[in-house]
């Protein structure tokens, strides 16, 4: 049966929906703020923000991490930039654009009300980190600088070098650091979190594997936030860190919290391919490479020629030519497919076929050298170290990878979950970034998400708590989830096989990537779902986990997380099979228009799909949140 | 390329280590290091034997998580690298490579090539941060930060947290760890209101968990994987001795 799924969002006029809502909200009042215990799992952006932000209005917070610190959460890697409506350039920017940019880029399959209210509260991130210490860029009389970003047409990127995600993370981290030191936060670094503990149908606490000693131990709290990303990494190949997984986010949607379309996932145009067999990384080459790079392959297939043997007349700048308006610099997902339509029709450069050129001759030649290294150094010097290529010299070589997933847990505005008091903020939700998300919102999000959206609304939930008292960790639902965990992980080590957990991954990433990846059809799709069942099989069959389950164990770390991606794989095939229609990052062959590119169906398609886990080895149950669109028009997205 | 590697493996905190070694064939030179070491790790447990131990995440020199002793240096050979991504064409093919992983008695061996650095999230919770809370920060504008200041802070800000200039110093030292924070915040005028108090509380961390102190060798800054400059360790110092002036004055 479809379930009447609530979205909450609050009537009245879309600019003032968020603030008329805040002021509706109970409030816990400081001295009851003492008595109740809130789990953030993940420390990036979203999970160390929130983690600080609840912890300075005095709840008790217990955060928890599969790293060694903090610090280390992939959010650290984030390069380009992080967007808000400042105006600061007088390019007449606005809350309202800031907003319409995230509609238009994520092709109209986003909540208007939660995309709104990111962009609202983008200004006071920016504040809030400027007096953390965050070092943005600046110009020569002291004030913020930003730069244009991901084919929009105001500069609003606010940036930090090439390492705005390591500045902001830091940023984050310090204010968490300080309220560690004040013991309002207590840290469990180096765990994994295996499942989600439900008592009396609430979020009541987690189950966490030590990493180190392989206890499991139990954890309760009055609320459960995740903040535990993205699961990019279900292609194997991708630009996440490799610890990063969907584990969490899995066992809450074991439980009952539904999973928002799992097929919307990001294949981001310009990372570096890749270059041997041992390969597990790609990383990531700044999109901001694309102002002043020109892509181009070949004109004659397999036209092994060095790149500087081969003249102008022979090349084809086939961005430039299919979409002349806005040439190198169209969005993600069309740079993505065109790179990959190139290669497989036999054009593509490099040992294996799989990569084209971005290229800086014209930029260098115009420019010089210096100016192009003063924007692009520390990349330059990344693509040489990597590749042992020069790209001042030699065009470098990219390919797309998988990259950010817009899909994730279902949440209502107040990024609650379906299961009450579980919460999901920052990559792990589904809500801002429709099919396809625009260059640096990300982080904005994140920060959003955790410093200035979830603290308020968690406390309207948390109103009816402050009399529970401490959530007791021998019920049986602790029991259970204790023992459910156990058991899974006694499965693994009783296998006894042969093959890596490494080595499944990959197979399974192939799986995905050829099936699921940047173009998909019905039948492939089938196929993969076919296909990863095979390999689910013989997973549990030949998986080899060397050592015990009591101590320090990586192997048994990456075989749980890939255990879970099986599941994963197959939730993204029935999605993208069920979407007849091609949005953002999520493209049908059978829907294109004469030109190629991407037909949306508004008509049959304007909903978020939203799944039900329905038990092992059962079809999941789809349902629809409509989505409907009052303040932006519904455009065909064009870059011809 | 082909490889004799002699690397620590120990099997907890408690238990006693040794060099073991390995020889590795058919290494490709677009292989980066850690990749070599997957592949010999998947060599190791296709065999029956446990695989080396290590810490990783990002693999893009940038989360802080990688650092290995590599040949007598932290992170291997090449300056300005972390050890995931350094590449194995930086290597003679048919050379021995010896790994270890990072000596200090504040970084206690967990197992294999695994230290425990908690002590350097000690030293950032006594004083690693601005006290703002969330909502009261003022417009971003409304303070100005030099460009040449903010770019120094900016050079401080860089650091990963790795622990590599602890490993390369004769003394155990962090003050380039410490330094690279104190400085960053010291330098920009949202930092300054506490920086006295700031540069007395790390410092204090630092000494009580047993890091050493600075004798000027400059290891620290030629091993660090992101060039992070001594100066930072002097304006550190001078903050620290103007700490302890302002205070006497004041009592």
């Amino acid at each position: 049966m479809m379930r009447q799924l609530d979205s909450k969002i609050p009537e009245g006029p879309l600019a003032e929906k968020w603030s008329s809502y805040k002021t509706g909200l109970r409030l816990v009042s400081p001295a009851n703020k003492k008595k109740i215990d809130i789990i953030v799992v993940g420390t990036g952006l979203a999970g160390s923000a929130a983690a600080s932000a609840l912890g300075e209005l005095g709840y008790n917070v217990k955060v928890f991490c599969f790293q060694d610190s903090p610090r280390r959460a992939h959010s650290v890697a984030a390069q380009g930039g992080i967007n808000a409506a400042k105006n600061y350039r007088n390019d007449n920017d606005s809350v309202y654009r800031l907003f319409h940019d995230m509609m238009k880029g994520g092709d109209y399959r986003a909540r208007e009300s939660n995309v709104y209210r990111a962009a609202e509260v983008s200004n006071d991130v920016i504040d809030h980190f400027t007096a953390l210490g965050v070092p943005f860029a600046r110009d020569y009389g002291g004030c913020l600088d930003t730069r244009s970003f991901g084919g929009v047409q105001v500069s609003r990127t606010f940036y930090a070098r090439g390492q705005t995600g390591q500045q902001c993370l830091l940023g984050t981290y310090s204010s968490l650091s300080r309220q560690v030191a004040k013991g309002t936060v207590t840290l469990h670094p180096r765990r994994d979190m295996l499942d989600v503990v439900i008592v009396e149908g609430k979020a009541r606490g987690i189950i966490a594997r030590n990493l180190l000693t392989g206890e499991l131990e139990r954890h309760s709290a009055h609320a459960v936030v995740l903040a535990t990303g993205g699961y990019g990494t279900v292609y194997y190949l991708s630009t996440l860190g490799l610890g990063s997984n969907a584990s969490a986010a899995w066992s809450a949607y074991r439980k009952g919290a539904l999973f928002a379309n799992p097929s919307f996932i990001q294949i981001h145009p310009t990372s570096i391919p890749v270059l041997n067999d041992y390969q597990c990384k790609l990383t990531l080459m700044s999109e901001s490479l694309r102002n002043d790079g020109r892509v181009w392959v070949p004109k004659e297939k397999g036209d092994k020629r060095h790149p500087a043997g081969i003249p102008e007349e022979d090349r084809d700048y086939y961005l430039e030519r299919r979409y002349p308006a806005f040439g190198n610099l169209v969005p993600r997902d069309v740079a993505s497919r065109a790179a990959k339509e190139r290669c497989d029709a036999g054009y593509g450069v490099g040992d294996t076929g799989l990569s084209v050129y971005l290229d800086f001759k014209d930029a260098i030649e115009k420019q010089g050298e210096k100016s192009i290294r003063d924007k692009y150094g520390n990349l330059f010097e990344m693509y040489e170290k990597i590749t042992g290529i020069n790209p001042y010299k030699q065009p470098m070589r990219i390919y797309p990878a998988g990259h950010y997933t817009m899909g994730g847990l279902w949440v209502d505005y107040n990024l609650m979950t379906t299961i009450p008091g579980l919460y999901a903020i920052g990559e792990s939700n589904f809500s801002d970034h429709g099919a396809n998300r625009l260059g640096a919102s990300s982080l904005m999000q994140c920060c959003g998400d955790g410093y200035f959206i979830l603290p308020n609304t968690i406390s309207d939930y948390l109103a009816d708590d402050i009399r529970t008292g401490k959530i007791p960790t021998d019920s049986a639902p602790f029991e259970e989830a204790e023992h459910g965990a156990a058991e899974k992980i006694g499965q693994i080590m009783a296998v006894g096989g042969k093959e890596t957990a490494s080595s499944f991954h990959k197979r399974l990433g192939k799986i995905m990537w050829d099936h699921c990846g940047m173009r998909r059809d019905a039948g492939g799709l089938k196929e993969g779902i076919e296909l990863l069942n095979r390999l689910e099989e013989e997973f549990w069959k030949n998986i080899c986990v060397p050592g015990t389950a009591g101590e320090l164990n990586q192997e048994l770390e990456k075989a749980l997380k890939v255990a879970d991606f099986f599941e994963v794989g197959r939730l993204m095939c029935e999605d993208a099979l069920q979407r007849e229609e091609s949005c953002g990052a999520h493209f049908r062959e059978e829907h294109q228009t004469e030109t190629g590119e991407a037909k949306r169906n508004d008509a049959s398609f304007a909903y978020v799909g939203a799944w039900e886990y329905t038990g092992r080895d059962k079809k999941p149950r789809m349902h629809k949140e409509p989505l409907t669109f009052d303040y932006v028009e519904v455009k065909e997205r064009s870059y011809k | 390329m082909n490889f004799t590697l002699k690397i620590w493996r120990q099997k907890n905190a408690t238990s006693k280590g040794s060099f073991k070694t390995y020889s590795l064939d058919d290494v490709s030179p677009e292989m980066s290091f850690l990749e070599m070491l997957d592949y010999l790790n998947k060599m190791l447990i296709e065999q029956g034997e446990e695989p080396v131990v290590f810490e990783h995440d990002c693999r893009e020199g940038i989360c802080g998580s990688c650092g290995l002793y590599i040949n007598g240096r932290p992170h291997g050979p090449m300056r300005n690298t972390t050890t995931c991504e350094l590449h194995m064409r930086a290597f003679n093919d048919g050379g021995t490579i010896v790994i270890e992983p990072w000596r200090a008695k504040a970084f206690p061996v967990i197992k294999d090539l695994v230290v425990d650095r908690s002590s350097l999230e000690r030293i950032m919770q006594a004083g690693g941060f601005i006290s703002v809370n969330t909502g009261s920060a003022p417009e971003s504008n409304s303070n100005p930060v030099g460009k040449p200041v903010s770019d120094k802070a900016f050079d401080a800000a860089s650091c990963i947290g790795c622990g590599a200039c602890v490993a390369a110093c004769i003394n155990s030292s962090a003050m380039l760890f410490a330094a690279a924070k104190i400085a960053q915040y010291a330098l920009i005028p949202q930092g300054k209101t506490e920086s006295k108090e700031r540069v007395d509380q790390m410092v204090k961390q630092m000494d009580a968990e047993g890091f050493g102190f600075c004798s000027n060798t400059y290891g620290c800054e030629f091993d660090c994987p992101k060039g992070i400059s001594i100066d930072f360790i002097a304006l550190m110092n001078r903050e620290f001795f103007s700490s302890k002036v302002c205070k006497q004055r004041h009592t």
